[in-house]
Parts: structure tokens; C-alpha cells; sequence
């Protein structure tokens, strides 16, 4: 995979930068230029604008993978997961730390952050998000800061709608 | 709009056929076709050719007038397109030979849908069929093809108490199938407890709950209804071909448990022919997955949402039923060419309208439906056919 | 000094490997060489964990806690010997990664196992004079000991982050400073990939001397004894080592309780002071005292004097795992898994 390809996605691979629209609501990640819940979508256009994921979920869906994708034979047997965050967006993430076993549909989780791939032993490392057990103990305190500024999605002057 | 019908069939056997090129297996299917339409080079107005990977699986693009030329069109200079949708790349070549057929701009085009998927180690094989995902928000954080049908089975399973065996049972019903078919991948009939003892893929799918990674072949010669029976005693005609799309990605959906696009491509099919699912006697449907096909009995109409598992365990969809699911053995048993697939499933329904499918017969076929999926549903095609004559 | 920790968060990874697991493979006493250094489990990555990630993880949980808005952060250190690249900086896929691009200063550091207190030394300078707000100073390790070799029963993962600010300390620096000479006790040269040591050339001339003159230096400077301390942190490369040293500075057992971690998660490298250093804040009231003496091979040592400040008492910790339930946790796995984690089976092809 390209550096490029994989570089211009850091935002929202990092740190889960998706977007909102702000005339129904809705949450979308990744960032959508055009909403496709509101009804005239194109007036939509100018009305996404960024918005952070806290990366709390919980388990939709899963499948422990023994046939595994590029990259990612060392870790076999692995979980994927469909993961329905909080803020409503589902993403698809790996499971880790916590026996393909003890998983289940439901289970809170929040994101981590690691190595997705390795471009071979000389190439370079993506890092992006994974899940791993939500801890009890997790509680935010209510005084986060600003939320971390996220770059938009495409810019609109590319979309045709 | 002209009425279309399919003039002429051809498919190659499907499997892993080593000493075969794809130039080889694609002129194949399309000349049997236009033999068994008794139809002349000369009358073609074009071909449009299902093929989803050929630069990655063979480093070759531009494939469409490659197999025109080696079937000795090339100083015809026909139009030749190739046509992509991941799995359903056949189909929607069909869908654009129907329409070029129906729109009056050609009277006769060969349909094919070609892949050769063994010119690459599997473990390739499995990487390019996973881009028919989302690369970027699926595949890249460690998802495959089948992982992703293995969340849509998990949650099915969840949401409607579907049974680890029942999703067995598909792929049991599916060898025994393509045990009678001589173009299939496999002819060998299998258990259930064969089909849980496998090794897993991607929970709760094992290895034989998985379509395997085929070769294959397929063509279809379209034509004009109204002429049809110059050409064939038993024209078939097209009553209905519809191709719907969704969200790239499972995540996007509203429900993972259905594929919007197969509920919405059967419904516009199914009211353009006048027709309901039951009036449907033989159908080729997705089964890429055993939870692929369960999914089809229910998006298609014929059993309701969360049933299918109980349902096909019954065995009602098995030959010598009211409605027959796959008798070709479908992607699990007779293989999946990705490309070919569609096409294959076409040939397959009119072999069985004409009463030319032998041993795997279907008495009483008459209107028939093929059933097509690219990738996880993102793109869904159904074909409605009834026997002209 | 106007300067001190005002957040900090750590990170070791799940899985753990006894001495004895790895004694068996290399059919030695793997039971006595663990007592010998006082090392029961040593902590080991999982294979998608590296410095990064560790580092990321632990200043995710620092900036939570501290409610620090991250674009405040105006330098971002992080000190390892186990960079994934040996060119192209940690820091910039932290700080990145934690939403503090792109207006501030990053570095990776490297100085064996000091490289973390080398960076808290530069975040208090910096932030001291007022050139930054907040200064983010981070020890990793993902260090490996060659397949056989004493160090394969100590190394293992970890890290801790401490963000450096003016406002809202919970441990003042009263003073640090460091003591340094060129003394190659311990080294990894340029493109191998285990690191190598002299032996037993590594305790008295290297350690002992390093950590002892330099707590000598700050007791002299600030005028200060070690009964004057409620607390003490030594690097630890073992659990053997910082025992020793804290007894022949005549510190007692209970100064030293929570600022020893080695033996429960092994010898985090970088990471191993600072978490001791964790450890000790999950547990300090206020007004107490705490000397941190690290040390690095090559070699050098750091010493800051802390007290912890009323806002500690007030420090909420809720979010992220407590240094304890690193010590207690952990998932053991044999050793082909660990040999498979850590890339030491050879796998053929490119």
C-alpha cells in the first residue's frame, strides 16, 4: 500500500476524526462530504464539519479470524469486530487483548492504538485503531479540553452530487 | 423497450484448471454459446465481458477485445467492454448486454463472465477478493472477505437464534447438488459434522462453509425476443434484470443481518415481470458463504427475515421441492469463478428451462431466478427468466 | 523550580513470561536466575505493540486524567532504545496520535535506559523559562535480550508519560541534575539486533558508581539525607540492583516499596524508573518527598528531588489502569508464543 495512501488518513486512523452534520445530527465515520441521511443531500455540502470520536463502544458483531489477512498472521486466531461507538457510527476494528473466547456480542470496548501493518521489515509501520476491553474503571472526568481539531473530509470542490 | 431473450448458452468446468489459460476458457464458453444459438459472427453487435480482477490476478487489463480477438472477432472491430462489480461482475455484464439489446442499439451480444483465479497463490487469491470490501475502513484493519460474512453470521445467529448446524446444512445441501453436475468444482458429497469438524475461516465459518477459489468460463448470446425463434426452439426470455448497490462497507448498513441491495434489486425485478417469489421454481442464488445463501432465501422474498435457517433445514429447498435453490451446486460446489459467476448462474437457469439439465432437472421449471452478489452486498443483481415459447 | 508533573499515565502490555518458562528452553535454572535477580515475570508485547504504541497509550491516559488539552503541548519527548525506526522519529506518530500536532517541538531521545529522565530534565528547563506551556517527556522500551543470554529473563515492554507544566502540579521538581561519564557498560551497535553488556562490569563500576554519586550529589546540593524521603525510585534493571543501592544509601524497605516494579513486569528499559516513579505518585499524599535516581548505560544518571503537592490528593486517576493492577495482571504465555511475539523465530521469504 502506498505511503501516501495510508498517510492521508492519519486523522481519522489515529484518532478517529469523522464528521457530523450539522443539520439532522448524524455522526459519520469516517467523514462524509455529503450526508445521506438528510433528504436533499446536496444541501448538505457545507454542513459536515469535523468531529471526534471518543473511541467507546461496544461489541456489534465479531468473528475470530484463523485464516488471516496480510500482515496479521502472527497474531492468528484474532478477533474482528463490528464496533458500535457511542456516538452512533460502527466501525470495523480488531479485538485485542482478551482471548477470542471471552468475547461476546455486547461486550464494552474502547479504542487502542497500534500497528495495522508493516510495509516489510524495511518499509514503514501504519499505526491506526484497534479495541481492546473497555475497564471498569474508565470514567472521563466531565473537563476534557477542546476536542482535538480533525481535518475535514475531501474537500467539496472534488465532490460531484 | 425490445423484449430480450438468451439465444445460446456456454460454460467451461469449473475448477482449478491448471493447463488452462484465460484466453482459452473465456473463447470457449463464448463460442459454445454462439453455437448453441446457431448464430453467425456476423450477426454480433458486441460483447461485454464480467470479469472482476484480471490485473491483479494475471497483470493483464484490457481484456475485453483480447478475448474478442482470440475468438477471431478482432477484424470485426466489434465493441467489446469489460464489466466490474466484484462477485457480481457477470451479472452486471448481463444487466449491460440486456440493456444494449433492449435499447435496439445492437440486436445480438455475447454475454461472458470469465476469472482465472490460480495463476496466484491463494493466499493472493484471498487478498484480491478481499479489495471487493472496503479497502480502506474493512481490509486494511484486518478484515477478509470472509471475516466480514462471518460478522453478518455471528449476528445472525444472534439476532435470530440461527444454529451453527443450520449454516452446515447449506453446504451439505450444495455438494449434493453439484455431485450431478460434471462442470462443478466439486462433486464430492459431504456431512454436517464434516462441515463443523472443519478448520475455521472466520468464526462461526469454516473452511467448507467457503466458496472455493475456481477457474471458469461463461457465456450467454442475448437477442431480440421477436426473433428469437430463428435461432433456438427454446427461447428464454429475460423478464426482469435489475442491479442494486448499497454502503461499501457492512459497518455502513442500517442492518447487517440484511443486504438492502438484494431486498431492492428482487423487489424492482419481481414488479417489472408482474411476478412474485412464489411463483419462482428454480433459482441460482449467492451462496459465496453458506450464510450467504440464508441470507438470499430471506432478502429474496422467499422465506421471512430471520427464517431461513429452520427453513432450509427442512429441506424444502432441495430438488423435488416447490422451489429448488442451486441445483447446479452454486458457488460452494460448483465453484466460483468470481467473474463467471453470474453468468454461470444464467446458464445454468436456462439449461434448466429448456429441461436440458439432466440428472439435476427441476420438473415443472418455470420461471426462474439468478441471484448475483459483489463483495459484502454492495452491489446486488437479479435476473428473472421464463421459458418464450 | 516553577515546574512539575502535572499528569501522568503508563502502559505495560498483557502478556507476561516467568523465568522459569524461559530457564526451561534453555535448560538452565530459570527459577534461581529469576530469584537471583528478583525478577518473577517480566511484561512482553503483544506483536502489534511497539514504543509507539506503548508511549501513546500512556500519554492518552496522562492527557485524560490531566484534562490537558493536547495543542497546548508545545514539546514532545520520547525516550527509548527501542525505536521502531532507526530513522524517522517516534514522536511525531505520538504526538500525532494524541492531537498535539503541529505546533510544538518533537524528539525522540536515546541514552540506554536514562532516556526518559533525560527528557522530563529537558521538559523543565523548557517549560521552567517559559517557553513552553506544557512539556511531555515519555520512557519506552520494547527491549529484547538475546535468546539465551541473562538479559532475555529481564527485558520486557513498558512505558510511563508525565506531562511537565507550571500550573497544576502534583509533584514539584525541587532540583534535578545528573552525573556523567563515558562508560561503556552496556551498549547496541548501529544495525544489530540484540544489544550487548560487559558482564559483570555492568553493577559496581557502571550502576552502583552512577547512581550512588549522583544521589550523593543531590544530598549535598539540596541538603537533604535519605530519611528526608518518603520515597525513592531507582532505575531497576533488575529487581536485585536498586535494593542494593537504596541499602548502601541507607534507605530503608519501606522508602522503596512503591517505587519497585521490576520484579513484577521485568526491566522496561526507559520505562523502568518512571514507572517506579508512577507507581510511587498512585500512592503519595501531600507534602511528601520523593528522590528518583536514574541511570543509563554508557552512562550516566539523573536525580530530581519531588514533593507531592496538596493537588494530589485531588488527582484523578479514574481513567486508565493504576500501576498495581500492572504489577498484579498479565496473562503468562509460554515461551514459543513469546519467541513468535518477538519475532524471533525465522520466518523465511523477504
Amino acid at each position: 500500500m502506498s505511503i501516501a495512501r495510508f498517510w492521508r488518513e492519519t486523522p481519522r486512523r489515529y484518532n478517529l476524526g469523522g464528521s457530523n452534520c450539522t443539520i439532522c445530527g448524524t455522526v459519520y465515520f469516517p467523514p462524509r462530504a455529503v450526508c445521506p441521511t438528510c433528504p436533499h443531500h446536496r444541501q448538505t455540502l457545507e454542513k459536515m464539519v469535523p468531529f471526534q470520536l471518543s473511541g467507546d463502544g461496544e461489541v456489534f458483531s465479531f468473528t475470530v479470524v484463523h485464516d488471516a489477512a496480510e500482515g496479521f498472521e502472527m497474531q492468528v486466531p484474532y478477533v474482528m469486530a463490528l464496533v458500535k461507538t457511542v456516538e452512533g457510527p460502527v466501525l470495523t476494528g480488531q479485538v485485542v487483548d482478551i482471548s477470542p473466547g471471552e468475547v461476546q456480542i455486547g461486550l464494552k470496548v474502547r479504542a487502542t492504538f497500534r500497528k495495522l501493518r508493516e510495509e516489510g521489515k524495511a518499509g514503514v509501520i501504519h499505526y491506526g485503531y484497534k479495541f481492546s476491553p473497555a475497564l471498569e474503571s474508565d470514567v472521563r472526568p466531565p473537563s476534557r479540553g477542546p476536542t482535538v481539531p480533525v481535518e475535514t473530509a475531501a474537500p467539496t470542490d472534488r465532490v460531484s452530487a | 423497450m425490445r423484449e430480450v431473450a438468451v439465444l445460446g448458452v456456454g460454460q467451461t468446468k469449473f475448477g482449478e484448471l491448471w493447463d488452462r489459460s484465460f484466453r482459452e476458457i473465456g473463447i470457449e464458453a463464448g463460442l459454445q454459446a454462439l453455437v448453441d444459438a446457431k448464430l453467425g459472427s456476423g450477426d454480433l453487435g458486441g460483447l461485454f465481458l464480467g470479469n472482476m480482477a484480471s490485473g491483479s490476478l494475471l497483470d493483464q487489463e484490457h481484456i475485453a477485445p483480447l478475448i474478442l480477438d482470440y475468438a477471431g472477432l478482432a477484424g470485426r472491430h466489434l465493441p467489446a467492454v469489460r464489466v466490474e462489480g466484484g462477485g457480481a461482475s457477470g451479472s452486471l455484464a448481463l444487466h449491460q448486454g440486456f440493456l444494449a439489446v433492449a435499447s435496439g442499439l445492437y440486436d445480438f451480444v455475447v454475454v461472458g463472465g470469465a476469472e482465472k483465479m490460480t495463476d496466484v497463490l491463494d493466499t493472493t487469491a484471498n487478498e484480491i477478493i478481499s479489495s471487493t470490501a472496503d479497502h480502506e475502513w474493512e481490509v486494511v484493519f484486518g478484515a477478509t472477505l470472509p471475516a466480514l460474512w462471518g460478522l453478518i453470521a455471528r449476528r445472525h445467529m444472534h439476532e435470530f437464534g440461527t444454529t451453527r448446524e443450520q449454516l452446515a446444512r447449506v453446504a451439505v445441501q450444495m455438494h449434493q447438488n453439484g455431485s450431478k453436475n460434471p462442470l462443478a468444482h466439486y462433486r464430492n458429497k459431504l456431512t454436517v459434522e464434516q462441515v463443523v469438524g472443519a478448520g475455521e475461516v472466520a468464526e462461526p465459518l469454516g473452511m467448507l462453509d467457503c466458496a472455493p477459489l475456481s477457474d471458469g468460463a461463461a457465456a450467454v448470446v442475448l437477442g431480440p425476443l421477436d426473433v428469437a425463434r430463428k435461432y433456438t426452439d427454446t427461447p428464454v426470455r429475460i423478464a426482469a434484470s435489475e442491479v442494486a448497490c448499497d454502503t461499501m462497507a457492512v459497518q455502513h448498513r442500517a442492518s447487517v443481518t440484511t443486504l438492502e441491495s438484494t431486498v431492492v434489486a428482487a423487489r424492482r425485478a419481481f414488479q417489472r415481470a408482474r411476478r412474485t417469489p412464489g411463483d419462482v421454481t428454480v433459482a441460482e442464488v449467492h451462496d459465496a458463504y453458506t450464510i450467504s445463501a440464508l441470507l438470499a432465501l430471506e432478502d429474496l422474498g422467499f422465506v421471512e427475515k430471520g427464517r431461513a435457517g429452520p427453513e432450509f433445514e427442512t429441506g424444502r429447498f432441495a430438488p423435488g421441492g416447490a422451489l429448488v435453490i442451486n441445483p447446479s451446486g452454486g458457488l460452494k460446489a460448483q465453484g466460483r469463478p468470481f467473474g463467471a459467476v453470474g453468468v454461470a448462474q444464467v446458464v445454468e437457469l436456462v439449461r434448466q428451462l429448456r429441461g436440458e439439465a439432466k440428472e439435476r432437472q427441476v420438473s415443472g421449471a418455470t420461471l426462474a431466478l439468478a441471484h448475483d452478489v459483489g463483495g459484502t452486498g454492495a452491489t446486488s443483481a437479479v435476473h428473472l427468466l421464463e421459458r418464450a415459447d | 523550580m516553577d515546574a512539575g508533573i502535572v499528569s501522568y499515565g503508563a502502559y505495560v502490555p498483557r502478556y507476561r513470561i516467568t523465568p522459569t518458562e524461559i530457564g526451561k528452553v534453555w535448560g538452565t535454572d530459570g527459577e534461581g536466575m529469576g530469584l537471583g535477580l528478583n525478577v518473577l515475570r517480566k511484561s512482553v508485547p503483544a506483536p502489534d505493540e511497539d514504543t509507539i504504541t506503548i508511549s501513546t497509550e500512556a500519554l492518552r491516559t496522562a492527557l485524560i486524567r490531566g484534562a490537558i488539552d493536547p495543542q497546548q503541548i508545545g514539546a514532545l519527548y520520547v525516550g527509548s532504545e527501542s525505536h521502531p525506526y532507526a530513522v524517522k522519529p517516534s514522536a511525531t506518530v505520538v504526538s500525532q496520535a494524541v492531537g498535539a500536532t503541529p505546533n510544538l517541538t518533537a524528539a525522540d531521545f536515546e541514552f540506554a535506559c536514562k532516556a526518559g529522565t533525560a527528557a522530563i530534565q529537558t521538559c523543565l528547563g523548557m517549560v521552567g523559562s517559559h517557553m513552553i506551556r506544557y512539556g511531555v517527556a515519555i520512557g519506552t522500551d520494547t527491549s529484547q535480550g538475546a535468546p539465551g543470554d541473562a538479559l532475555e529473563y529481564s527485558a520486557s515492554a513498558g512505558g510511563a508519560a508525565f506531562v511537565i507544566g507550571r500550573e497544576n502540579i502534583i509533584a514539584r521538581v525541587h532540583r534535578t541534575l545528573s552525573y556523567t561519564t563515558d562508560t561503556p557498560d552496556f551498549w547496541r551497535r548501529e544495525g544489530q539486533r540484540y544489544p550487548s553488556h560487559g558482564g559483570r562490569f555492568t553493577g559496581e563500576p557502571a550502576y552502583f558508581r552512577h547512581v550512588t554519586e549522583c544521589a550523593n550529589r543531590m544530598f549535598e546540593a539540596v541538603g537533604s539525607a535519605p530519611k528526608d524521603y518518603q520515597h525513592v525510585v531507582f532505575h531497576q534493571p533488575n529487581g536485585k540492583f536498586p535494593q542494593r543501592v537504596g541499602k548502601q544509601l541507607g534507605f530503608s524497605e519501606a522508602q522503596m516499596r512503591y517505587g519497585l516494579v521490576t520484579p513484577y513486569i521485568g526491566n522496561t528499559y526507559s520505562g523502568a524508573a518512571l514507572i517506579g516513579l508512577a507507581n510511587v505518585l498512585d500512592h503519595a499524599k501531600p507534602g511528601e518527598r520523593i528522590l528518583m535516581v536514574g541511570y543509563g548505560s554508557g552512562a550516566g544518571s539523573d536525580a530530581f528531588d519531588l514533593e507531592a503537592t496538596d493537588a494530589i490528593a485531588s488527582f484523578d486517576r479514574s481513567y486508565g489502569r493504576l500501576i498495581q493492577e500492572y504489577l498484579d495482571g498479565g496473562v503468562e504465555i509460554p515461551y514459543a508464543v513469546y519467541a513468535k511475539f518477538r519475532g524471533k523465530i525465522h520466518m523465511g521469504g523477504s
